[in-house]
């Protein structure tokens, strides 16, 4: 499914960030960046530039530093791929930036080029050509020249060539019917896929650093178990053979090893964090304590853990080394917490509260100082990271009543600092999202 | 079909436990009106003659008296049928993370076939599994709901 995207990249010049943002500002004030139409000289290109354009526009608003002037206003209406913009006129409708691009049909595929201007600069500070196979990456490449313009002017790195891996939800509340699921991080119907049938439930997929596999929880013949499902062939293979429940599965930062809870019958069935080496089979236990531990999530240098345990009477978020060692509590306030997520920045730990009859999402430091909340509802889980840290999704889910109505559940986005929150949309309900690396 | 129609019946006025009045009138319409008359040894006498739950306070996996009362009747039971075979189910309310109540209803779960294990019942007969808070027995979030939802379910297997 995921082809290797040939890529032919002219990159110019000076490499520093046009736009430095960092997240300690707080709101941002979008760029305004103009996007010329994508020029084509036949219905085929033609549509293919429309389809592009529309992808790198949706791409840099949702991301919530960009916005796109709107194409009324512009004076100026040629391809600016080859020939100088008229500046002026850009400035004029105050565009910052200024993109053009134009795709054409060689013997080698589809190519597009594009050109990026930095309009108050009057000088071209980007240059790609990039020829695909088939129009089936057509999306992939609006995708990567996004990651290409955000990078570029924000100086961070680009999140919009990825994926969504989530659960989809349908049917009454006592019968819900899940199956795993995959989209584009626009979640563009084009790009929607289902994984699996349905038939047995599914829970808390996640991707692997490497992107070819996902690790998940599957009741298969009533057995709930950790898988891991191949994406390039498609086989699902059970993570171990543990004689009860494994559940809660996260990879290593090396894609080597599942971290995950299990549930040991010898064990009055509480639930210990183990860690299982995917290449030697072997599992070595990380905890070992009355209380419940779950939810291991690692630092992205290996070194750490991040777990949700009960051990001191509530639910409360640790740390610990990579082998067990020196667990200390972290979370410090009030409510019940759950779902740490390291983020792949390294400095913060995003996590779930519950709290005076409220879920919150919210960011802590690694030692559990400076929380902060970023959402608040009545039922919120499953915080992810995109994978450049600036970003989380994660679900929502409305109340649900006697009759079996409510209870709708959707995947959310939302910038760290709070700001422009906006649904991911997917065709049935959804649960559990997990954002891949960069493709 | 008709014995599965008189079980959810009983299934309905057995979950709400101040109308026990409702279990007789379900189960004595079943077999009078439909024919679907109760066999001795199965879920659906397990659950009109015995009770096939039991119920969890919040974020607890300790048996209540209640529940011990419950599981002393269902160990008798199941001493009467030798033949027949449970999965106990343990459940979670929706107020809790996906993985937390995973691991809870595995607990709630494994309370159950502990205390009926102990109670003298042979463990080859037993299964248990969670089902955290994705198989809720009442919709609504709301205590009522809740409280029906933090379980232990016994179900015959076989």
């Amino acid at each position: 499914m995921i082809k290797k995207i040939l890529i032919i990249l002219f990159f110019s010049l000076n490499a520093n960030a046009a736009l430095e943002v960092t997240i300690a500002q707080g709101k941002v004030e979008p760029t305004p960046i103009a996007i010329t139409q994508i020029f084509g000289a036949d219905s085929d290109t033609a549509r293919y530039g429309n389809t592009l354009r529309q992808i790198i526009s949706n791409n840099l608003t949702n991301s919530g530093l960009f916005y796109t002037v709107n194409e009324d206003l512009y004076i100026q209406s040629d391809n600016l791929v080859e020939k100088v913009p008229r500046f002026e006129d850009w400035k004029l409708i105050k565009a910052q930036f200024l993109l053009s691009a134009d795709v054409s049909k060689t013997d080698k595929g589809i190519r597009l080029r594009m050109r990026l201007y930095d309009v108050f600069n009057a000088k071209e500070i980007e240059k790609l050509q990039l020829t695909i196979p088939d129009e089936n990456l057509i999306r992939r490449v609006g995708h990567t020249v996004s990651d290409i313009v955000y990078e570029r002017i924000t100086g961070e790195t680009g999140y919009f060539d990825t994926r969504i891996v989530y659960v989809s939800e349908i049917g009454p509340l006592d019968q819900r019917v899940k199956r795993l699921a995959i989209m584009d991080q626009d979640g563009h119907i084009d790009s929607h896929q289902f994984l699996t049938d349905g038939k047995n439930m599914v829970l808390t997929p996640r991707f692997a650093p490497n992107k070819q596999l996902i690790t998940y929880m599957e009741y298969k013949n009533n057995l709930p178990r950790v898988y891991i499902y191949n994406l390039k062939t498609g086989e699902r293979e059970i993570v171990g053979d543990f004689p009860g429940m494994t559940f809660a599965p996260r990879f290593s930062p090396d894609s080597q090893s599942v971290v995950m809870s299990f549930s040991d019958p010898s064990n009055a069935a509480n639930s210990e964090i183990y860690l299982m080496d995917l290449n030697t089979r072997s599992r070595s236990r990380l905890t070992n304590d009355s209380g419940i531990d779950t939810s291991p999530s690692f630092s992205p240098n290996g070194e750490k853990i991040v777990f949700n345990s009960d051990r001191g009477g509530s639910p409360q978020l640790f740390i610990m080394d990579k082998n067990g060692d020196n667990i200390k509590r972290i979370s410090k306030g009030r409510g019940v917490y759950g779902n740490p997520v390291w983020s792949p920045r390294g400095d913060l730990i995003a996590f779930t509260k519950l709290t005076q009859g409220n879920f919150h999402i919210g960011v802590m430091d690694t030692n559990g100082n400076n929380e902060r909340v970023i959402v608040r509802d009545f039922a919120l889980e499953s915080p992810a990271w995109s994978p450049n840290g600036r970003y989380l999704i994660f679900h929502r889910q409305k109340r649900s009543n006697l009759d079996g109505t409510g209870g709708e559940v959707t995947i959310h986005f939302i910038d760290i600092t709070g700001y422009n929150e906006r649904i991911i949309p997917t065709p049935r309900d959804g649960s559990d999202p997990a954002w891949s690396p960069l493709l | 079909m008709l014995i599965v129609a008189g079980f959810f019946l009983a299934s309905c006025a057995a979950t709400k436990t101040d109308q026990g009045g409702d279990v007789d009138a379900a189960s004595a319409s079943a077999s009078s009106s439909s024919g679907g008359e109760i066999t001795a040894g199965t879920q659906e006498d397990l659950i009109v003659n015995v009770g096939d739950r039991v119920f969890f306070e919040f974020d607890s996996s300790e048996l209540t008296v209640d529940a011990q009362a419950t599981l002393d009747a269902q160990a008798a039971w199941l001493m009467q049928y030798p033949d027949t075979n449970i999965t106990v189910e343990g459940h979670a309310d929706e107020r809790g993370t996906r993985e937390y109540n995973l691991a809870l209803g595995d607990k709630r779960a494994f309370s159950v076939y502990s205390y009926l294990a102990q109670a003298g019942i042979d463990t080859n007969r037993m299964e248990y599994v969670s089902w955290g808070k994705e198989r809720p027995e009442v919709i609504g979030s709301d205590e009522t709901a809740y409280s029906q939802n933090r379980r232990g379910v016994t179900l015959v297997s076989n």
